[in-house]
């Protein structure tokens, strides 16, 4: 096992490739993913950027395979070091959820089982493992130290009620790292919490995941976490990846025009008092009768008459920053 | 103040908290005492009747309360207060056993629906509300007529009338769970089907359940002593406080205690045991609290 996973090192932990997904629904196909390609280097730490409904949670659950009965995959392969998790039976599917792909939920009040005492849940996620109880209780409890649990082995049983929402939170991290995973998926894992709570979280995440050399999915709405946090960015805009990158390349020399009215509408980027908060006029396109042009053309403040009315082509401007527009050239977005 | 007092608080136990609780409810801690009162003469009947529930003695018969017999005889002289120890065996035989059965396969059933495919749920949800919809009376007279009237036909019949009821409570709870997100990263832990209802579903369904089974109790009980009371129950000599009722009933304007001794426990184990059931709930879900049964 480690032997083959030193082999792959220079792979990429997760690569997926044009994947578009359909919904579908009594309004007819949602087309909630079109053409998203996405990797994840080893130990990297990649953040996914969006507005609600862009497909960020669609990307989540497509690559553990856990989408609704009523989405299709039409197109596209989503490799985990270079199996085919589509082309996975059921049983092989569960193998690797958990073990090597394990997420944080958002919400820490509702993503542990209210009815079991911490312990029985920590321990009963290590099924796979042919160890003896006590070791699987004291691995929980070395864990529950490591994200920073005071006096976890008396809290190991208690109830997830009898712990405040920072201490779930880090209790959920625990729980996803406690099979050492190749690659953790944190889904908006902040939130929930309050400001101070956030940093905090962060902070963990980063040294563990410095700690357990996994690789991390970062998705949030959160600008400035992303920016401390991740060493590579995805922005997402209906369902499509407008602009992929270095951390720096998108912060500093944002390309795409939603990336630069996204980077301008962060609040913490205001330097004057204001009462209004600054927007992205305009909604949205249709998921479902959608025009094969640009998709941000109705919300575009740069576009002009040359833009041709074709699907933008994914343009390389520096190495490794990728961008989906017809016109954007790399530059200062300030 | 010469010293802080820093020992922490002693976290309550849940057993300690139920007891505390149901100290302070009045109605519990009679629906307490009257239950024990009812399982315990069901359980040490053979040591504390004084006399054979069954013997026939003529000659005493339709005696009044007496030293000898503490609620009289009956028509045939047998003594009532032994027929009415004996009789709470057979009300909680068939309320316990029937209920532990019918809410194992509710549970079991229940849960298959909730969490299976959507075609297993509509086939089990139809054949509950057939089941449901014949009165449990009506449905006990055809069984009886069927197969003749005894102990197991009483209990076949509460089974099978009380399996859908569980059986939708368990559903319903089990639909609401699966959406939860602790469900979802269940799965993304790589957790199987069986693994997700036995460990995750399972703990968050029984609660609910046993509080509405322990709520059943009296109502079985019920059923019992009326099929009994009809004839289509325990056959006779058996002692039931349905068939003492019956028994009693023809001679109520001149031996009323017969009908009281049939009754008064039947009233008794029923009001004991719907304050109990009531407390555990409250205990269980103060939420309900305020609602009317």
């Amino acid at each position: 096992m480690t032997g083959e996973g030193q082999k792959q090192t220079s792979e990429n932990v997760l690569s997926i490739k044009d994947l578009s997904v359909n919904f579908n629904t009594e309004d007819g196909f949602i087309q909630a993913l079109r053409r998203v390609s996405i990797d994840i280097p080893p130990r990297q730490i990649v953040g996914l950027v969006g507005e609600s409904g862009c497909g960020k949670s669609t990307i989540i659950n497509s690559i553990l395979k856990l989408l609704s009965n009523n989405a299709e995959i039409t197109n596209g392969s989503i490799h985990l070091q270079n199996e085919d998790i589509l082309m996975m039976t059921p049983t092989q599917l569960r193998a690797i959820r958990g073990k090597r792909v394990s997420v944080i939920f958002q919400d820490p009040m509702t993503s542990l089982n209210p009815a079991l005492s911490i312990a029985r849940q920590m321990t009963d996620i290590q099924y796979r493992d042919q160890i003896n109880k006590s070791t699987k209780r004291q691995r929980a409890i070395d864990m529950l130290t490591r994200v920073g649990i005071p006096d976890a082995q008396k809290r190991l049983k208690s109830y997830p009620h009898q712990f405040s929402g920072g201490m779930r939170q880090r209790i959920a991290i625990a729980m996803a790292l406690l099979m050492k995973p190749d690659l953790l998926i944190a889904d908006e894992p902040t939130t929930a919490l309050d400001a101070t709570l956030q940093i905090q979280i962060i902070e963990l995440l980063k040294v563990l995941q410095k700690e357990f050399r996994c690789s991390v999915l970062f998705v949030s709405h959160h600008l400035g976490l992303v920016a401390d946090f991740c060493d590579q960015v995805v922005v997402m805009y209906a369902g499509e990846v407008v602009e992929s990158g270095d951390v720096r390349d998108i912060f500093h020399r944002a390309a795409h025009p939603y990336t630069k009215r996204l980077l301008e509408c962060d609040p913490a980027r205001i330097k004057t008092k204001t009462r209004i908060l600054p927007t992205i006029p305009g909604n949205i396109p249709d998921l479902v009768n959608l025009s094969n042009d640009c998709i941000f053309k109705e919300r575009c403040h740069i576009k002009d008459d040359k833009c041709p009315l074709t699907i933008a082509p994914l343009r390389e401007l520096t190495p490794g920053h990728f961008v989906q527009c017809h016109l954007s050239q790399a530059g200062e977005s300030q | 103040m010469n010293e802080v007092n820093t020992k922490p608080l002693k976290e309550r136990s849940a057993t300690r908290n139920l007891v505390s609780h149901l100290m302070k409810d009045r109605l519990a801690i009679i629906g307490l005492i009257l239950v024990i009162l009812v399982t315990s003469s069901a359980i040490l009947a053979p040591m504390i009747v004084p006399h054979n529930p069954n013997k026939i003695n003529v000659r005493n018969r339709l005696k009044g309360p007496s030293v000898e017999n503490w609620l009289g005889t009956d028509q045939l002289g047998r003594d009532v207060f032994s027929r009415v120890i004996v009789g709470s065996r057979i009300a909680l035989q068939v309320a316990l056993v029937s209920i532990a059965i019918a809410g194992s396969c509710g549970l079991l059933l229940g849960m298959m629906a909730g969490y299976g495919s959507k075609k297993l749920d509509g086939i089990l949800i139809i054949l509950f509300d057939t089941i449901r919809s014949f009165p449990t009376i009506m449905f006990a007279l055809a069984v009886v007529t069927l197969v003749g009237p005894s102990l197991n036909t009483i209990i076949l019949v509460v089974i099978v009338t009380s399996i859908p009821v569980y059986g939708r409570i368990v559903r319903t709870q089990t639909q609401a769970l699966k959406h939860n997100e602790f469900i979802l990263a269940e799965k993304a832990m790589g957790a199987s089907k069986l693994r997700i209802l036995g460990v995750h579903i399972l703990p968050n369904v029984i609660g609910p359940l046993l509080i509405i089974a322990s709520m059943d109790i009296p109502v079985v009980v019920t059923i019992e002593a009326g099929l009994s009371f009809l004839g289509l129950g325990v056959r006779p000599p058996t002692a039931s406080w349905g068939s003492i009722l019956n028994d009693g009933y023809a001679f109520i304007r001149n031996t009323p205690w017969l009908v009281i001794a049939g009754g008064a426990p039947l009233i008794l184990t029923t009001l004991g045991f719907t304050f109990f059931g009531e407390a555990l709930r409250d205990v269980f879900d103060p939420k309900l609290r305020q609602e009317v049964l």
